[in-house]
């Protein structure tokens, strides 16, 4: 049996340094975009101080992308260190969106970022806006791409498994890359990239504003983010919603676990919006409920009933009973490849395969699973809801603070009064965390309610792994932790430096620093 | 659908493309940077250097990152099998190429000398150390692996980390350095100017001779010194389950290919005269021949041992059944016919645009040049 600390250490290492990823990731997504927006006010105005602001802003980019390639990197073999038998049972389907990123989204931002930093002399002004345009479309597509991935994981179509290799095969590209899953993933993390890179603009030219330094830099930057903050924040909201949806319609037990809902409540649910979930007696204490909200926003209708979370764990355990007649059938089909009639009787319970799987945590052989094996694994189907529960209600309450912070900001400034409005200056400056907080809950949401599962209803996380010793891979997640968050430190501090230095580093003479002639502290 | 066989084999070609893509244009970064502490001999010279591959390194280094998405997606056994295997090695490499995108980046931000010493050795070792380990990887696939795989497919390394750096796998990683750094100097011929450039020059012509030597002294040692292995019972165009053939170690297999095919003694042969070239052209001034020379090479170089354990790609040493041979790692016809049309259609659009950015940045770097341009270089 494989052994449980190697799948937790495996787990932590790849929650980690993806989250570590995550951290760079919405910010290059949303600024490289701002950066067009930027450079295209630039080339129709002529006007320099929109120039000054690509560069400036550009620069910051460039920190921050440093650290997104140098995270990114280690994701990109991780699945074949940490994730072996992953890699080999799905490789087929899972390996092609991965590679064609590297094709198709990698070359492009990595080939045309070098232009953009190095090429504003020795390109036309409009050329460099099409290299800008290259870069920011290289950046959404690999986040398209990977998502693609990911999707697929929490819902995996277009596929089929063969029992001569002993994997997933794709069936049907098409289904893989257009599923609804990829589509509404790919809408919500990139605008929840783009609400990232407007929120970061908007806080630190309030912050300027406060500071009563290069308003006229600070004024027009604060603008372009809180017009485009605005319209991102909806599209986030909205394909939140969207992503809603399709859990509900797909992952119940996601489902239930975010709303702590225990019972199947009669149609149309009622919405938990606070309370205490209790695991332990499945109860949510002190609850507030806004009556049929939850079953209109996840079925969009006044009569499909939402399974609860009891329901559930009995409907799986008969799956899982199932599940061991799968492993069963699978075994002796191998030994004897060519017999019809077993394959006729694997093809009718082969949905039930990755059920019988799950047992595979309990014991080397499912066959002889006693009842507490599948009621224990029965429980394992349904993630941990108090997480679940408080990891969503974050990320909507974040979402709807920045959606009020973007609406008053861009009422302010397009009336010209924003440098008087020291209370909304200051709210956007300490807003600064929240679209951080936001994404990595999010994440946390989505991949954290897939548990048990690394490929939904197909491949359990706990055989997923590489045959590796405990020592090995704690001894790598040290090393990542040290090295990443060294990394870390660094890229604040000159994040920090930088920032308050101002466009003055840009050395163009025409900012703050310069003009009042003191030194900028270097 | 095109025939599961001819993919299989396109796809060997495709892959040993990524990898000869990577090495010849990672290999001009890495070169570079391999050299940055030792020929960089001010604060200017070593921004000069840097600023040679700074529009480029990271263009080069999605070489890397793309073969080991296309390795995924078309040899999933090989991807699962070779980096949970080799997992302390690749951590290293991990480790060393997660301070290059820092390093280039943050360098030159503070001027201070401590701040940006530090950072030249952190983009030394991200430079020289992957060269090194691929090499030794290399070296150790041409002797073989101890790895098994149980009746689910699931593999099991069974060797340790130091077991990997055995004398012939560490001639490999010299082998690996030595004609990075030459490709590097190369570069550097051609892009600079001065002292910098003569320094570059000497270690150039030291660098491609000792490529030159130690790659024959490879071959002779793969000749006498290293078994290889045969397979039989392989259906080419059967399903993909390394179990089901027949594999037998024997003595000089890995020559077999070359003397069925003689033609073929012509990959090694040129590696040797390309390497010899490019010293001359070095030697007479002529540095775009001497960077063609060294990236043909490189070139054969790479292919030598792909072609030399051709079908094998993991042989094990353990457990020779388990072998993996391009014949029975792949993916399903589907997977690999999708991403051969997209492969074909994006492979030729990227050689575009970063020949276009090759262009645009192209030309002498001086030290004047560096003056000017303080705040937006690296
Ligand atoms: C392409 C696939 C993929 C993608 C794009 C992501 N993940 Fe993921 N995630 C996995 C594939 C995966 C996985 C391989 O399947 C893991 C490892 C173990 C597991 O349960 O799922 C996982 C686990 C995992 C966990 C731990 C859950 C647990 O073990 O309880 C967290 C918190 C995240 N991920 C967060 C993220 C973040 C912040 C991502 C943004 C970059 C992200 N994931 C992208
Ligand atoms: C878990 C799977 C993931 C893998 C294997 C992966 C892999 C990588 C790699 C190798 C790079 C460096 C590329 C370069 O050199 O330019 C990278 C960067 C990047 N990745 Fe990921 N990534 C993952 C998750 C994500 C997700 C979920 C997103 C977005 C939604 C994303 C978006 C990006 C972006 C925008 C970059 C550009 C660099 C930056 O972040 O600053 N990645 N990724
Ligand atoms: C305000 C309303 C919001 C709703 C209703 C909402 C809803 C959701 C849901 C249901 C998921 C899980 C999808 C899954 O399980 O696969 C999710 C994931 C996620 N959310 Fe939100 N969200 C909202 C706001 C935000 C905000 C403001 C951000 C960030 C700025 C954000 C960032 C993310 C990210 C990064 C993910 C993971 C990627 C994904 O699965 O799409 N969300 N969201």
């Amino acid at each position: 049996m494989i052994s449980t600390e190697l799948v937790d250490l495996s787990r932590w290492q790849f929650a980690l340094t993806s989250m570590y990823h995550f951290i760079f990731v919405p910010l290059t997504l949303g600024l490289s975009f701002m950066l067009v927006v930027m450079e295209a006010c630039y080339v129709v105005t002529g006007k320099e101080v929109y120039k000054d602001m690509t560069k400036f802003w550009g620069k910051l980019f460039g920190v921050n992308f440093a650290l997104g390639v140098a995270t990114g990197i280690t994701m990109e073999f991780q699945f074949g260190t940490n994730w072996a038998y992953y890699s080999h049972y799905v490789g087929d389907i899972f390996g092609a969106p991965l590679a064609i990123e590297g094709l198709m989204a990698f070359f492009l931002e990595s080939t045309f970022i070098g232009l953009f930093f190095f090429g504003w002399k020795r390109l036309k002004k409009s050329t460099h806006l099409i290299v800008t345009i290259f870069m920011a479309l290289g950046s959404n597509l690999s986040a398209l791409w990977i998502l693609i991935a990911n999707a697929w994981m929490q819902y995996p179509i277009g596929s089929e498994f063969n029992f001569e290799t002993m994997r997933m095969e794709m069936t049907n590209f098409f289904d893989v890359i257009l599923s609804p899953w990829a589509q509404a993933k790919f809408g919500h993390t990139i605008s929840a990239g783009y609400m990232t890179g407007a929120l970061f603009v908007l806080a630190i030219s309030a912050w300027y504003m406060l500071k009563g330094r290069d308003l006229e830099f600070a004024k027009r930057s604060f603008r372009v983010a809180a017009a485009f903050g605005l319209v991102v924040s909806v599209f986030t909201i909205h394909l939140g919603d969207e992503s809603g949806y399709l859990v509900a319609k797909d992952q119940p037990a996601k489902m239930a676990a975010m709303e702590a809902a225990w019972e199947t409540a009669p149609a149309p649910a009622p919405m938990t919006v606070f309370g205490f979930p209790d695991e332990e007696n499945q109860i949510t204490r002190a609850n507030v409920e806004i009556p049929w909200l939850f079953g209109i926003i996840a079925t969009r209708s006044l009569d499909t009933p939402i399974p609860g979370i009891k329901d559930l764990i009995e409907q799986n355990t008969k799956r899982i009973e199932n599940g061991i007649v799968a492993m069963q059938t699978l075994s002796s089909l191998r030994k004897d490849p060519t017999n019809t009639e077993l394959r006729n009787r694997f093809e009718q319970v082969k949905d039930d395969l990755g059920y019988g799987m799950l047992l595979r945590k309990y014991t080397d052989d499912p066959s002889r699973a006693t009842p507490e094996m599948i009621s224990q694994a029965a429980q394992d189907t349904i993630p941990g809801v108090n997480i679940m529960f408080w990891s969503f209600r974050a990320m909507v309450g974040c979402g709807i603070a920045l959606l009020l912070i973007f609406a008053f900001s861009l009422y302010y400034s397009a009336k010209d009064l924003i440098v008087s409005r020291r209370w909304l200056l200051k709210a956007s400056f300490f807003a600064l965390p929240l679209p951080w907080i936001a994404c990595e809950l999010g994440w946390m949401v989505a991949e954290y309610g897939r548990q048990p599962w690394s490929i939904y209803e197909i491949l359990p996380v706990h055989l997923s792994t590489s045959t590796l010793s405990v020592a090995s891979v704690t001894g790598s997640l040290i090393g990542f932790v040290l090295l990443y968050s060294a990394l870390l430190v660094v890229e604040m501090w000159l994040m920090v430096k930088l920032v308050k230095t101002g466009p003055s580093f840009l050395g163009t003479g025409r900012y703050f620093f310069e003009q009042n002639r003191m030194s900028d502290k270097e | 659908m095109i025939d599961y066989e001819i993919l299989k084999l396109i796809w060997w070609l495709f892959v040993g493309v990524l990898l000869v893509g990577f090495a010849v244009m990672d290999g001009q970064d890495m070169g570079v940077g391999s050299l940055l502490p030792f020929l960089g001999k001010n604060d200017t010279e070593r921004r000069v250097m840097i600023n040679t591959v700074a529009p480029h390194w990271d263009g080069n280094q999605v070489w890397l990152l793309t073969g080991g998405g296309a390795i995924f997606a078309a040899w999933p056994l090989v991807y699962a099998t070779a980096f949970s295997g080799l997992y302390w090695a690749l951590f290293i490499v991990l480790a060393a190429l997660i301070l290059r995108p820092v390093a280039f980046d943050y360098r030159s931000r503070v001027p201070v000398q401590k701040w940006r010493s530090s950072w030249d050795w952190a983009l030394f070792i991200g430079s020289a150390v992957p060269p090194i380990i691929f090499g030794v990887a290399f070296g150790n696939m041409l002797q073989g692996v101890p790895f098994h795989f149980d009746e689910t497919l699931r593999s099991t390394y069974t060797g340790s980390f130091w077991a990997l750096l055995n004398p012939f796998a560490l001639l490999c990683g010299l082998v690996s350095i030595a004609m990075t750094v030459f490709h590097g100097a190369n570069y550097l011929l051609l892009r600079t100017t001065g002292l910098l450039q003569a320094r570059a020059r000497q270690v150039g012509l030291v660098a491609g001779a000792v490529t030159a030597l130690l790659f024959i002294v490879g071959g002779i040692w793969v000749y006498f010194g290293i078994q290889g292995y045969v397979a039989t019972d392989i259906d080419p165009a059967g399903v993909a389950n390394p179990l089901l053939k027949n594999v037998q170690v024997s003595e000089g297999a890995w020559f077999t290919n070359f003397f069925a095919y003689p033609v073929l003694f012509a990959v090694p042969l040129l590696a040797i005269v390309a390497a010899v070239v490019g010293v001359l052209c070095e030697y007479v001034w002529r540095p775009l021949s001497a960077v063609l020379a060294s990236a043909v090479s490189i070139l054969c170089i790479v292919l030598t041992p792909l072609i030399a354990m051709f079908p094998f790609v993991l042989p094990s040493s353990s457990h020779p059944v388990s072998s993996l041979t391009m014949w029975d790692c792949t993916s399903s016809q589907l997977t690999l016919q999708v991403m051969f049309i997209v492969t074909l259609i994006f492979l030729p659009i990227v050689l575009v645009y970063t020949g276009w950015a090759y262009k645009v940045m192209s030309g002498k770097l001086t030290a004047q040049y560096i003056k000017e341009n303080d705040k937006s270089l690296y």
